[in-house]
């Protein structure tokens, strides 16, 4: 039973990692906050892809002069760390839209809260 | 069963076409209404002889076919003229000619608004009955039967009262939930059998069936067609939606619509269930304990309407059911009476409505208590009144006697002596809520004798024409349409049995 | 199998046009227009052109970089996807056309070339997802067209930002699921491809990994879907973004996240895994259902058009995750041919939001009246083509996705979905006769005594906006009168291995 915590710590901590994430985004009510929290979220997610391609005794997936390549024990496999570029990208371009979008609302509502905001949305009908 | 002889023929799908065709063509001369009625009354004698062109055929007991294209796998949009669909389609396309002269001196006697889109309604209507009386499967039959719900709509609430607009909601509460069960039940059948079409005694006999999946799927389309031949409880819309213009009431509400869903029981009842299983699983008797409670509180409730309309329509609901009850005996000679009762029902109630409608535009009075004296003033139009109503409390030589004394026949023949009763009493009730009408009408003094005015040629023609008709076949039901041997023609294919 | 690059074609197509569009602006900005309408144009003919060789040859793929699959990113024309990619190219071309016009009106001049740059991303993005056979690059794709999405949202009204941020928050959480849903597959069955996937599952056996993975892929897909409980951030976005991508967003925008669902259930993981080994299919069927009733019933309680078709589209999504969960032959058909047949219903009813926006300045159902019909005939009489169409009233389309899908219940034996089906279509006569009879019949306030008298002049919105109104109308009969000629020609193809 225990093992089951200490053999995969590192996948409890991006559970916590994630969890904190959504925490964020949902209970906070500052929209920078809840953009905070979606990073977060993310990263959790960057987190296990690398979490799960690691290996204690393998080295880079690089070709060394004289090693013989079909010994694929020696090497971390390269295509989730590749994955996670692409998805660090995305996330990236993501917190750029949703930053983009908050500094319009402010400057139209002068105010990120999202009460605040969600009372103009229903209140002012145009 | 004698198989009948099919032959590929496109006069049906013309006969649906025509009065779609001419939509378009009094969209375009809406600023000409005499142009615009013309295309009407063109298409309608159009529509009436390609109809009657397959009369012939018909009665040879040969069906006219046409497939169109896979509609949905394996089932083709396809009309059938068989004898039955012969005989409702002759019936409303007949009838639509005059409900059009009538119409002209309806609408232009009351200057009513929108008259294009009543027009072009109508016509849409008449394309989609006929297309229930040709189609030769569920499917196709569907396909129209929810277009004509829908076309029926604008007409319902074409006054555009308060009033109007609630019968119109009504109206499309009822007929879209029927819609929806209609679809439940064709899908059902679809799954029992993978083949849709209307096989003459039955296209489920045969399959090996339990009482769990007849009962229920014959309910569904009960619930489904019952709608629109309004058998109690679910005849409410009817008598609101006589806020519609009269002659949309003579017509649609006489003849094709309601006509439609008991044509819709009938293709059910012979050509989906077939007799063998009707009376295996007791789904008749059903019919049959529907059918007599609604001619009872129909004719009952009819009694106490003043309105005139609103007690024509009741009597639509009672009679209506005559037409249930002859399909419920299941036998040859109770469905002769049922399918002469759809063709004579419809000349003696399209007589009363236009009567109504005369009375209406000549006074605006829809009352009957207000209607003392009007006899004297119209008296084509209260004589043809007398004779309708004669005919449909079943008095000779009227055409309501006919199909009523087959309607018996059929009932004896099968035992069910208590039928005989009901269709007695009814026919009294028949006789109690229209004898007051003609007598305030004819032997009362009222105002209505004071403002005399010229009864409206227009107008006038059609209501005696009717009820000539209506005589006429009380005489002869063989003249002009041979409506007796099409019927006969018609139970032959489903009972087999020896000609009576 | 024939390798062949027609499967990339159309996902290059908008992602050209979505770069040249900025450079082409630079030198005259109306050319960003014809641009994209040329590039949409260009990947409706590929896609048409797809399908009937799709349809002759059997699947295409496609290996990016040459790299054979498991290793290389593999694009795959088959039937469904082949179709899917017709009806979302052919109907956005439709769209545009009437984009032109309402752009104009409704976005800020220095916007626009931005506007159509992204409208070319989402639509790459789209095509991505659907020809794609590699679980990550769906992720990539969806995020794709995701942001070009919110970015779209966000140029509408002055509450669209806030829609915007809300629906971005929903959809990357959405994404993430999706994401950390493809990691457990990896690293359970070390492969991205599809089809690799689908051979190395049933090897592996049932194992909870595999469990947590569907879940999570679903879970995130779901709220792509805008799948009941996770539709929140739909009638939002829908309602304050532009009209433009409003009508293009409607009908294809959700159906993608409804496609990847289909395509991992029933062609990944394959219909007894996801019947009865971990009946997740049953769950989505539920779920819809239970969205079609509340869609619909919060559709009768709007005020604002708009808004209105937006939980419409909730309740019509729906009915194609119902088809999915259904998971029978019927059901698959009925769904994907609802793909189609609501992309076409949708389409035409934003359209005419957008027109009445466009002429009215706004499309509140409680300010229309009689003289609209007189205004705008043709549009009215469009929208009550698109009305019957939603209602489900024969031949339009609307009745044979119905059709199929009650077959498709029947199959099941499940009544109970029957009665969910049936009961909405009678629940979308009620949303849209109330807004008919205030559109065609006299007002009952009387309120319009003066304007009786001065007769209504008629101002009918442009031929460029109304033709793609009326083209689109005219298809809810055409496209369900031939219905048969798609469902046996393409769609029985399409089914899922094993139907």
């Amino acid at each position: 039973m225990i093992d089951v915590f200490v053999g995969h710590y590192s996948y409890w901590f991006i559970l916590v990692l994630l969890v904190i994430g959504l925490y964020g985004i949902i209970f906070k009510k500052n929209l920078v906050k809840k953009v905070i929290g979606l990073s977060i979220f993310q990263v959790a997610i960057i987190l296990f892809y690398v979490a799960g391609a690691s290996k204690w005794t393998a080295t880079v997936p690089v070709l060394e002069h004289g090693v013989q390549p079909e010994v694929t024990v020696q090497y971390i496999n390269p295509l989730p760390h590749t994955l996670m570029l692409t998805a660090i990208v995305v996330g990236v371009a993501i917190s750029g839209v949703a930053f983009a979008l908050i500094i319009r609302i402010y400057r139209r509502y002068r105010t990120l809260d999202e009460d605040t905001l969600l009372k103009y949305m229903n209140d002012d009908k145009e | 069963m004698n198989m009948s002889d099919i032959y590929t023929s496109a006069v049906p799908l013309y006969a649906v076409l025509v009065s779609l065709a001419a939509v378009p063509l009094i969209i375009l001369s809406a600023k000409r209404p005499n142009l615009r009625e013309f295309w009407t009354i063109a298409a309608g004698v159009v529509k009436f002889i390609l109809v009657l062109t397959l009369l012939p055929g018909a009665l040879q007991n040969r069906v006219a076919t046409v497939h169109l294209f896979e509609i949905t796998p394996n089932i083709q949009l396809a009309l059938k003229a068989d004898a039955v669909g012969v005989f409702f389609a002759i019936v409303a396309s007949g009838l639509w000619i005059l409900t059009s002269f009538f119409s002209i001196g309806y609408m232009r006697g009351l200057g009513e608004h929108k008259q294009t889109r009543y027009y072009s309604y109508f016509a849409i209507c008449l394309s989609s009955t006929i297309g229930i009386a040709f189609a030769a499967n569920l499917v196709t039959f569907v396909l129209f039967y929810e277009i004509l719900t829908i076309a029926t709509y604008p007409l319902v609430i074409h006054k555009e009262t308060k009033e109007a607009i609630y019968a119109g909601r009504k109206y499309l509460a009822y007929t879209l939930t029927a819609g929806v069960f209609l679809i439940a039940a064709v899908a059902w059948t679809h799954q029992l059998n993978g083949n849709l079409d209307f096989v003459p005694g039955g296209l489920l006999q045969g399959l090996a069936l339990t009482a769990g999946q007849v009962v229920p799927l014959f309910l569904l389309f009960i619930a489904a067609v019952g709608v629109k031949a309004s058998i109690m409880p679910l005849h409410s819309w009817l008598p609101t939606a006589m806020a519609a213009p009269t002659p949309v009431s003579a017509l649609l509400h006489a003849v094709a619509v309601v006509k439609a869903g008991v044509f819709g029981i009938i293709r059910v009842s012979m050509f989906i269930f077939g007799p063998s299983i009707m009376v295996q699983f007791g789904l008749n008797r059903i019919l049959i304990v529907l059918a007599v409670f609604t001619i009872l509180a129909g004719s009952l409730l009819a009694l106490k309407q003043d309105n005139l309309k609103k007690r024509l329509a009741y009597s639509t609901v009672a009679h209506l059911s005559y037409i249930v009850l002859g399909v419920g005996i299941m036998s040859s000679t109770a469905l002769i009476g049922s399918l002469l009762h759809i063709a004579f029902h419809a000349t003696m109630k399209i007589t009363l409505f236009f009567c109504a409608g005369a009375i209406y535009v000549h006074y605006h009075k829809e009352n009957i208590s207000e209607m003392d004296g009007i006899g004297k003033v119209m008296p084509w139009t209260m004589g043809a009144f007398t004779i309708a109503s004669m005919g449909l409390a079943g008095i000779p030589p009227v055409n309501g006697f006919i199909s009523k004394w087959y309607l018996g026949v059929g009932a004896v023949e099968s035992g069910q002596f208590l039928l005989i009763v009901v269709l007695v009493i009814s026919g009294v009730l028949n006789a109690a809520y229209f004898s007051p009408i003609v007598y305030r009408s004819f032997f009362r003094k009222g105002q209505a004798q004071e403002k005399y005015e010229k009864e409206k040629t227009a107008m006038v023609v059609p209501l005696v024409l009717t009820a000539c008709l209506s005589l006429i076949f009380g005489l002869f039901p063989n003249l002009f349409f041979s409506f007796f041997k099409l019927a006969v023609q018609a139970a032959t294919g489903i009972f087999g049995g020896p000609l009576p | 199998m024939i390798k062949n690059n027609a499967p990339a074609l159309a996902p290059l197509i908008f992602l050209f046009a979505g770069i040249i569009i900025p450079l082409v602006a630079l030198k005259l900005r109306s050319l960003a227009y014809y641009v994209a309408l040329a590039a949409t144009l260009a990947a409706t003919i590929v896609s048409i052109f797809n399908l009937f060789s799709v349809l002759e040859t059997g699947p295409i793929r496609y290996y990016f970089g040459g790299w054979p699959p498991p290793i290389g990113i593999e694009y795959v024309l088959d039937p469904l996807s082949a179709f899917l990619t017709a009806v979302i190219n052919g109907i956005t071309f439709i769209v545009l056309i009437h984009a032109g016009k309402i752009v104009e009106k409704e976005i800020l001049e220095h916007r626009r070339v931005p506007y159509y740059a992204l409208v070319m991303l989402f639509l790459c993005g789209c095509n991505g997802i659907i020809l794609t056979g590699d679980f990550f690059n769906l992720y990539v794709f969806l995020e794709i067209s995701s942001l070009a999405l919110y970015g779209m949202v966000a140029a509408g009204d002055k509450k669209a930002p806030i829609s915007a941020f809300r629906y971005l928050i929903m959809g990357t959480v959405g994404g993430g699921f999706y994401l950390l849903g493809v990691g457990f597959l990896y690293f359970h069955t070390g492969s991205l491809n599809m089809a690799d996937i689908k051979e190395i599952l049933p090897v592996l056996g049932t194992n909870p990994v595999v469990i947590v993975a569907l879940s999570l892929m679903i879970l995130g897909l779901g709220i792509k879907m805008a799948l009941f409980p996770l539709h929140g951030w739909l009638p939002d976005a829908y309602t304050h973004a532009p009209s433009a991508s409003s009508s293009i967003m409607a009908p294809i925008g959700v159906k993608i996240g409804a496609y990847g669902i289909l395509r991992i259930l029933l062609f990944v993981f394959g219909i007894k895994f996801v019947t009865q080994v971990f009946p997740i299919a049953q769950i989505i069927t539920w779920l819809s259902a239970a969205g079609i009733i509340y869609g619909s019933i919060m559709a009768i309680s709007q005020d604002e058009m708009k808004r209105m078709l937006a939980y419409s589209s909730i309740s019509q999504i729906g009915y194609i995750g119902l088809g999915i969960g259904l998971a029978n032959p019927f059901g698959i058909i009925g769904a994907v041919l609802h793909i189609l047949n609501h992309g076409l219903m949708k389409a035409c009813l934003f359209l005419v939001a957008g027109n009445f926006r466009m002429k009215l300045g706004h499309s509140n159902i409680n300010d229309f009246n009689d003289t609209l019909r007189k205004k705008m005939p043709w549009t009215t009489a469009a929208f009550a083509a698109g009305a019957l169409a939603m209602v489900g009233i024969p031949p339009t389309v609307g009745f044979f996705s119905k059709w199929y899908l009650v077959l498709g219940t029947i199959e099941n034996k499940s009544w109970h979905f029957l009665v969910v089906i049936l009961l909405s279509s009678l629940l979308n006569a009620v949303y849209f006769f109330r807004i008919i009879e205030k559109i065609y019949f006299k007002s009952q306030h009387g309120s319009q005594v003066n304007e009786e008298k001065q007769p209504i002049k008629r101002s009918e919105v442009t031929a460029s906006m109304l033709v793609p109104t009326l083209v689109l109308a005219v298809a809810l009969f055409i496209f369900g009168l031939l219905n048969t000629l798609i469902v046996k020609g393409v769609l029985m193809k399409a089914l899922p291995p094993g139907m």
